[in-house]
């Protein structure tokens, strides 16, 4: 168990007149669903083991207007971006990093054409990054020795060909991981991609969340790690719809390596 | 003489229509929206060797990969024979190249055995496609002329390689028997085995025979030369230009549209002065093929149906109606259509269909951005920003977007965030952090 600590806002620092070293840009997810809470709570208690001096935006923040953009509503997306850059720049934010790979991707390649212009990490390189310089360790842990594959998110993966980040934190954990049917540049989305998430999918032989389901089982593995909160929504319906809820756990990758560090 | 003669008609004649019908593609691409694609040409000429002439992104299905490999070199190199074939026709002479000697016999060789190679690869392709009956080559979108396009294609390559051996077969028996004109000169490791078919017929019968596979050889190439503007083989010229022009940015960028920026502006600062040679945009997002950019265009004509996008798509592998290669074919047909109305009556004439005549709501719906497609393509086409766009169309000029998607479009401007949530509840989380 850590030492409690409080998150701060870059209002409050601000008022102190303090400065954080990075943004910790939470997402809607993240932020709302009671499940990515949990991712969200991770990567905060893991950064403020790693002694990284972050904050958060906190009721400042607002969506970064991805799911918008995806459905075609480019109005709204800039309106949208516009703000948040706005806010971002009044601040003076140079570096930020997220747990969700729609805002990373936003963020990272669509804001800077209107004139946002930050370093943005997901949180799988960071924690990455931090391991490396040793500001983070794992001890095997509780995973040691255990099957884990890992579901690329298309935003992270293809989107910004991020594929090793995750898969080298997993192997610190010790765990075996094994590869789906079709991953990495290959890999196939959860289904929640492209605003897919707000509706109801069009008429077919399946959902593509099942289709994912069946090949996380097929290898065999107790945990899913997943590195996106919408993935983590898609695949543990996924999941629950094969009744396998008992058997399979899906986490995010930072709640692994939390988990091992007993956090 | 009345053979040179004839010939170089013939060769006039087909450069002339193909010539035609190039210009003809290259109007109907510049259609299409201004796009700037000349930065980096370093990066631009390294992704084209690597992608086109390297064919790095074919690697990924190992057994199409190597057949296709063998049909594009024979492709490449078996006209190195045709430069010879030209040359021959123009000046009477025969076998012009003989004169480098043992060079020659091993170039004459080798084209034999690619040639019986690249027969070998289209009976493999033939039969993928109609005995083991691929998902991929047999989805509902190659009904009707791709399918005819594919196999007719494939029957031709199989002919034209038969007449080059069936010739040279002739030709080492009149070179045999010291017929006058038929130098000595060539290397014949596979159509020595079509000699004993016409070992037993005299000389001039053989004469006409040669000529006759001489002819049909070039004249079979010169018609698939006329026949590349109309179907998907235009990849084997495409390609090329397609990769050199391959978008540069991360896959996940989507661009901001400028008319966008400028009219969120003056929306978000009403006090802003409207900028000297402010014009109102006329419409947003892609209604027809015009409204596509010149490379959405040239993907377009780049697509060579194989489907490797649609096997890779999540949305088609469950069995939903979007298919990634039929959005490129309708693009493409589409576009030929408006061609042939330029054609007919001098400029564009509204014809009462755009391009969502083609690709229907279900299918735009449908797609999850995910890039699968983008990836898959072997020659860096892109099906999902035409998805994309057609997107914003339906959207920012129709306000046709699904009812669940217009509540999570309210649900942003109202909460900041796709749900329903309370934006003061946004930092929660925080009160409790374990």
């Amino acid at each position: 168990m850590t030492t409690e600590f409080k998150v701060h806002t870059l209002a409050e620092l601000a008022a102190q007149g303090k400065e954080a070293e990075m943004l910790f840009w939470v997402g809607c997810a993240g932020s709302f669903d009671e499940r990515a809470q949990k991712i969200t709570k991770a990567v905060a208690k893991l950064l403020h083991k790693a002694g990284v001096q972050f904050a958060v935006l906190g009721t400042e923040e607002s969506c970064t207007g991805d799911p918008a953009k995806r459905a075609g509503n480019e109005f709204l997306f800039q309106m949208m971006a516009m703000q948040n850059i706005s806010v971002l720049n009044g601040y003076q934010v140079k570096k930020i990093v997220t747990a969700c790979p729609h805002c990373f991707n936003t963020i990272k390649n669509e804001y800077p054409a209107l004139d946002g212009h930050y370093e943005v990490l997901h949180h799988t390189t960071l924690l990455n990054q931090l391991l490396g310089e040793g500001r983070l360790k794992i001890e095997g842990g509780a995973f040691k020795g255990k099957r884990i594959t890992y579901h690329d998110s298309c935003y992270l993966g293809r989107a910004n060909e991020v594929y090793e980040a995750p898969r080298a934190l997993i192997e610190k954990l010790d765990a075996a991981l094994v590869e789906m049917k079709h991953s990495k540049a290959q890999g196939l989305c959860c289904g929640a991609g492209g605003a897919q998430m707000f509706k109801e999918a069009e008429q077919g032989k399946q959902e593509v969340n099942m289709m994912r389901a069946t090949e996380m089982l097929e290898t065999g593995s107790s945990t899913v790690a997943a590195a996106c909160p919408f993935c983590m929504t898609m695949l543990r319906d996924g999941i629950k719809n094969n009744n396998k809820e008992q058997e399979v756990q899906v986490l995010d990758v930072a709640e692994l390596i939390a988990n091992a560090m007993d956090l | 003489m009345y053979q040179s003669i004839l010939f170089v008609l013939v060769s006039a004649v087909s450069v002339y229509f193909f010539a035609r019908n190039l210009a003809k593609i290259r109007r109907n691409i510049l259609l299409g929206k201004d796009l700037d694609l000349t930065d980096q040409p370093g990066l631009r000429l390294k992704t084209m060797l690597k992608v086109a002439f390297g064919q790095t992104k074919m690697t990924s299905r190992p057994i199409p990969a190597f057949f296709h490999f063998i049909v594009y070199v024979g492709f490449v190199l078996i006209n190195i024979e045709v430069l010879e074939i030209l040359m021959d026709g123009i000046f009477g002479t025969h076998r012009v190249f003989a004169a480098l000697g043992p060079v020659y016999n091993i170039a004459i060789g080798f084209f034999e055995i690619l040639a019986a190679l690249v027969t070998i690869a289209c009976v493999v392709f033939l039969s993928r496609r109609f005995i083991y009956k691929l998902q991929r080559l047999n989805a509902p979108e190659l009904k009707g002329f791709p399918t005819k396009d594919a196999a007719g294609i494939l029957i031709v390559e199989i002919i034209l390689m038969g007449a080059l051996l069936k010739m040279n077969a002739c030709d080492q028996i009149l070179q045999a028997r010291n017929v006058a004109h038929y130098i000595q000169a060539g290397s014949f490791p596979v159509s020595q085995f079509l000699v004993p078919f016409f070992d037993t017929w005299t000389s001039e019968s053989l004469v006409i025979m040669e000529r006759i596979f001489w002819w049909f050889h070039i004249l079979g190439i010169f018609a698939f030369m006329n026949y590349l503007p109309f179907s998907k083989h235009f990849h084997i010229i495409l390609a090329f230009p397609n990769t050199y022009y391959s978008s540069l940015k991360a896959k996940g960028e989507l661009n901001n549209m400028a008319s966008v920026t400028q009219e969120v502006q003056l929306m978000l600062d009403p006090s802003a002065a409207t900028p000297p040679g402010y014009t109102a945009p006329s419409s947003f997002g892609v209604k027809d093929v015009q409204d596509l950019t010149w490379k959405n265009l040239l993907d377009a004509y780049s697509c060579t149906e194989c489907g490797r996008c649609t096997s890779m798509c999540p949305q088609n592998l469950t069995g939903k109606l979007l298919s990634p290669r039929k959005i490129m074919m309708d693009t493409r047909d589409r576009l030929e259509e408006v061609g042939r109305n330029i054609d007919k009556n001098g400029s564009f004439e509204p014809d009462n269909k755009n391009l969502h005549s083609y690709i229907s709501e279900e299918e735009l719906w449908a797609c999850n951005t995910c890039n699968a497609c983008v990836e898959a393509c072997p020659i860096n086409i892109n099906p999902m920003e035409i998805i994309v766009e057609m997107r914003r169309y339906k959207v920012m000029e129709e306000s046709a977007a699904p009812s669940s998607l217009n509540n999570m479009f309210a649900n942003l401007e109202n909460n900041q965030a796709p749900w329903q949530f309370s934006p003061s509840d946004r930092g929660n989380w925080m009160q409790d952090l374990n």
